[in-house]
C-alpha cells in the first residue's frame, strides 16, 4: 500500500516536469519577440529592454530554465507586470470566489447527475432513459457562456429571481451569497451533470450484470437496496475518475463562467491579464491550475486503494 | 436491425439502406441534416440574402429584428442575420481544420509511441504533463503570446487536442500489433512503415473518424470561448465568440446581439456531438458499449 502511493507520487514529477517545460517553452518559442509582444504595440526600446530584463530573457535559455525551476520549487511564481505584486498573492487575493463556484458546481451536479444516471440505468432502454440520455447530450454541447447569458436573460432580466452579475462572499451574507452564486453554478453544472449522468448510467448499468445483484435480488432485498448498496457502491470508481479527470473542464468553465457573471475570481485575473498581455499572471496561473490538477487527481487514486479493497496495484 | 443488415460491410448500412437508418437513428439522421444544413450556409453565405458582414450603419445601430434586418442590427449598424451566417464560415472553417490538424499529427505521434518502445514511455510522458494543462488556457496563452490571427487560433486550437488522439491511437495499435497476421508480416520481412500503414492504420480508421467529429465540436466550442475572452480570432473577422463579446456591454438592451450566435454555436455543436454518438454506434461498436 505504502509502496504504492510512493510510486504514485513519484509517477507525478515528471508530468509536473512537462507541464513546467511546456509552460516554459511558451514565452520562448513564440514567434517574435515576447518582449515585444508583452510590451504592446506603443511601447518604446527602453520599456521593452525593461521586460527583457524582468523575465530574464537576456540569460542564455539553460539558465533561464534552470532559473525557473529554482523558482518554481520555492513557490514563486514570478511578479505581475502591471501590478508588481506577486503572482501567488494575486492568486491568494482571488481564490476564494473561483473556490465556492467550484465546489458549489462539483455538489450540485453530483446531487443531481448521479440519481439521474441511477435511474437511467435502472430504467434503462425505456423513454426515463432515453429522456435523462438526450437531456445529456444537449448539456454536454451547450457552451458554458451561451447556458448563462440564456439563464441571465430568462432568470435574471426576465423573471428577476436572481441578480445579473457579481459575487458576494458567504463569509459576509449567506443569502446574497445564494442568489448571487446559483445562475453561475446552474451555467456551469450543465456540462458536468451531462458527464456524470452519462458515466454514472453507463457504470450502473454494468454493474446490474451482476451475478451478485441478481443474489441480491433473489434474497429478497429491496430494489432500493439493490441498487444503492449493491449496484451505486460498486460503480463509485469510475464515476469518482470522471469526476476528477472532469476537473480540467471544469477550470476551463470557470474562467469563461467567471466573465460572463462578472465574478471577481481567477478566471477573471487571466481574462485580466490577457487584455494587458501581463503574461507573468498568465504563466503562473497555467502552472498553479495545472499543479491542482495533477495533486487532485493524485488524491483520487490513493483515495480509491483505501476505499475499495478490491483495487491492488 | 436484422442480422445480416449487420454483416454487411459498413458502407452499404450507411448508405445503401436510407429508410431503415433513418428510423433506427432519428436524432442522428437530424444531426447530419443539422450539420449540412451549417455546412450549406457557410459555402454560400453570400448567397443567402446577407449583405456586407463588416458594413456600417451608424444611423441603424441596435435595431430590433425586421424585414431589413431578420435579426436585428448591432451597436455599429451591422446586420445580425449577415453576420450570424458568415460566422458559420469561421466556426467550421476552425473546427475542421483543427480536426484534420490534429488527427494527423496525434496518428503519426501514436503509431510511432505504440510501436516503439524507446519512445512509448517519453512520447505518454510528455502527452500526460499537457493533458494536464487545461485546453483552454494553454490556447488562451498560445494566441495572446503570438498575436491574434486565424492561423494561430487553428494552431493553438490543436495543440491541446492532440494528446487525446495520441492515446487513442496507441491504445488500437498496442492491441493490433498482437494480432497473428501483424506477427505473420514481421515473419514475413515486411519493414515498419509498410505494416504501420497496411496493417495499423485501417485499424485505427473508424476510432478516429468518432474522435473527429469530437475534436471538431470541441474546436469549434474553443474558438468561440478564446474570441469571447478576447484571445481568439482577431476582432474584425465575423466570428460567434467575436460577435458575443462585443454584445456584452448591450446585453440587457439588446441581449440578441448574443443570443442568436450564442444559438448557433450550441446547435452546430449538440448537431455535430450527437453525429459523432451515431457515428461512434455505426462504426466502433467496442467503445459504444462501453460508454
Amino acid at each position: 500500500m505504502l509502496s504504492f502511493i510512493l510510486k504514485r507520487v513519484l509517477a507525478t514529477v515528471p508530468v509536473m516536469g512537462v507541464v513546467a517545460l511546456t509552460v516554459f517553452l511558451l514565452l520562448r518559442l513564440s514567434p517574435g519577440d515576447p518582449a515585444a509582444v508583452i510590451a504592446g504595440d506603443y511601447a518604446t526600446a527602453d520599456q521593452i529592454e525593461k521586460i527583457r530584463i524582468q523575465l530574464g530573457l537576456n540569460d542564455p535559455i539553460l539558465l533561464q530554465f534552470f532559473n525557473w525551476l529554482v523558482k518554481l520549487a520555492r513557490a514563486d511564481l514570478g511578479v505581475s507586470i502591471f501590478s508588481n505584486l506577486p503572482v501567488t498573492t494575486l492568486i491568494a487575493q482571488r481564490i476564494e470566489p473561483t473556490l465556492m463556484l467550484a465546489l458549489s458546481t462539483i455538489i450540485f451536479s453530483i446531487v443531481v447527475a448521479v440519481p439521474l444516471g441511477v435511474l437511467a440505468a435502472w430504467k434503462a432502454h425505456t423513454w426515463v432513459d432515453r429522456a435523462v440520455m438526450v437531456f445529456a447530450v444537449v448539456g454536454f454541447s451547450v457552451p458554458v457562456f451561451v447556458m448563462g447569458y440564456f439563464l441571465i436573460y430568462g432568470f435574471a432580466i426576465g423573471l428577476r429571481w436572481f441578480p445579473v452579475q457579481g459575487y458576494r462572499s458567504p463569509f459576509v451574507d449567506p443569502g446574497l451569497f445564494i442568489s448571487h452564486i446559483t445562475l453561475p453554478t446552474l451555467a456551469l453544472s450543465a456540462i458536468f451533470i451531462a458527464l456524470i449522468a452519462r458515466i454514472t448510467r453507463a457504470s450502473v448499468l454494468e454493474v446490474l450484470e451482476e451475478d451478485y445483484i441478481r443474489t441480491a435480488r433473489a434474497k429478497g432485498q429491496t430494489e432500493r437496496r439493490v441498487l444503492l448498496r449493491h449496484a451505486l457502491a460498486n460503480a463509485a470508481v469510475p464515476i469518482v475518475t470522471v469526476i476528477g479527470l472532469g476537473v480540467a473542464l471544469l477550470i476551463g468553465g470557470v474562467v469563461v463562467t467567471e466573465s460572463v457573471f462578472n465574478i471577481p475570481g481567477l478566471g477573471r485575473l487571466v481574462v485580466d491579464a490577457i487584455l494587458k498581455r501581463d503574461y507573468p499572471i498568465i504563466q503562473g496561473l497555467i502552472l498553479f491550475f495545472s499543479f491542482l490538477y495533477i495533486a487532485l487527481n493524485l488524491l483520487i487514486d490513493i483515495a480509491y486503494t483505501l476505499l475499495d479493497p478490491r483495487i491492488r496495484y | 436491425m436484422s442480422e445480416t443488415a449487420k454483416a454487411l460491410p459498413v458502407g452499404a448500412t450507411m448508405f445503401g439502406h436510407w429508410r431503415p437508418l433513418a428510423a433506427r437513428y432519428p436524432f442522428v439522421v437530424v444531426a447530419a441534416m443539422i450539420v449540412l444544413f451549417f455546412v450549406l450556409a457557410a459555402v454560400f453565405a453570400p448567397l443567402l440574402w446577407t449583405n456586407d458582414p463588416l458594413g456600417l450603419n451608424p444611423l441603424n445601430r441596435l435595431k430590433p429584428p425586421s424585414a431589413a434586418n431578420w435579426f436585428g442590427t448591432d451597436q455599429f449598424g451591422r446586420d445580425l442575420w449577415t453576420r450570424t451566417v458568415y460566422g458559420t464560415r469561421v466556426s467550421l472553417i476552425v473546427g475542421v481544420a483543427v480536426a484534420i490538424l490534429s488527427i494527423s499529427i496525434g496518428l503519426v505521434v501514436g503509431m510511432l509511441a505504440g510501436y516503439i518502445r524507446l519512445l512509448d514511455s517519453i512520447v505518454m510522458r510528455v502527452m500526460d504533463g499537457l493533458m494536464a494543462i487545461p485546453g483552454v488556457l494553454l490556447a488562451i496563452a498560445m494566441v495572446s503570446l503570438s498575436g491574434a490571427s486565424m492561423f494561430t487560433v487553428i494552431v493553438a486550437i490543436t495543440v491541446p487536442e492532440i494528446p487525446r488522439v495520441v492515446r487513442l491511437v496507441r491504445a488500437v495499435v498496442l492491441t493490433v500489433r498482437e494480432e497473428p497476421y501483424v506477427e505473420a508480416a514481421i515473419a514475413a520481412g515486411t519493414r515498419l512503415p509498410l505494416i504501420l500503414i497496411r496493417h495499423v492504420l485501417p485499424n485505427c480508421v473508424p476510432a478516429l473518424i468518432v474522435q473527429a467529429t469530437y475534436v471538431c465540436a470541441s474546436a469549434m466550442l474553443t474558438e468561440a470561448i478564446l474570441s469571447f475572452l478576447g484571445a481568439g480570432t482577431p476582432p474584425e473577422i465575423p466570428s460567434w465568440g467575436n460577435m458575443m463579446a462585443e454584445g456584452r456591454a448591450f446585453f440587457p438592451i439588446a441581449p440578441r446581439i448574443i443570443l442568436f450566435p450564442g444559438a448557433a454555436l450550441a446547435l452546430v455543436i449538440l448537431a455535430v456531438n450527437v453525429l459523432g454518438d451515431g457515428l461512434r454506434d455505426r462504426l466502433d461498436p467496442k467503445l459504444a458499449r462501453r460508454v
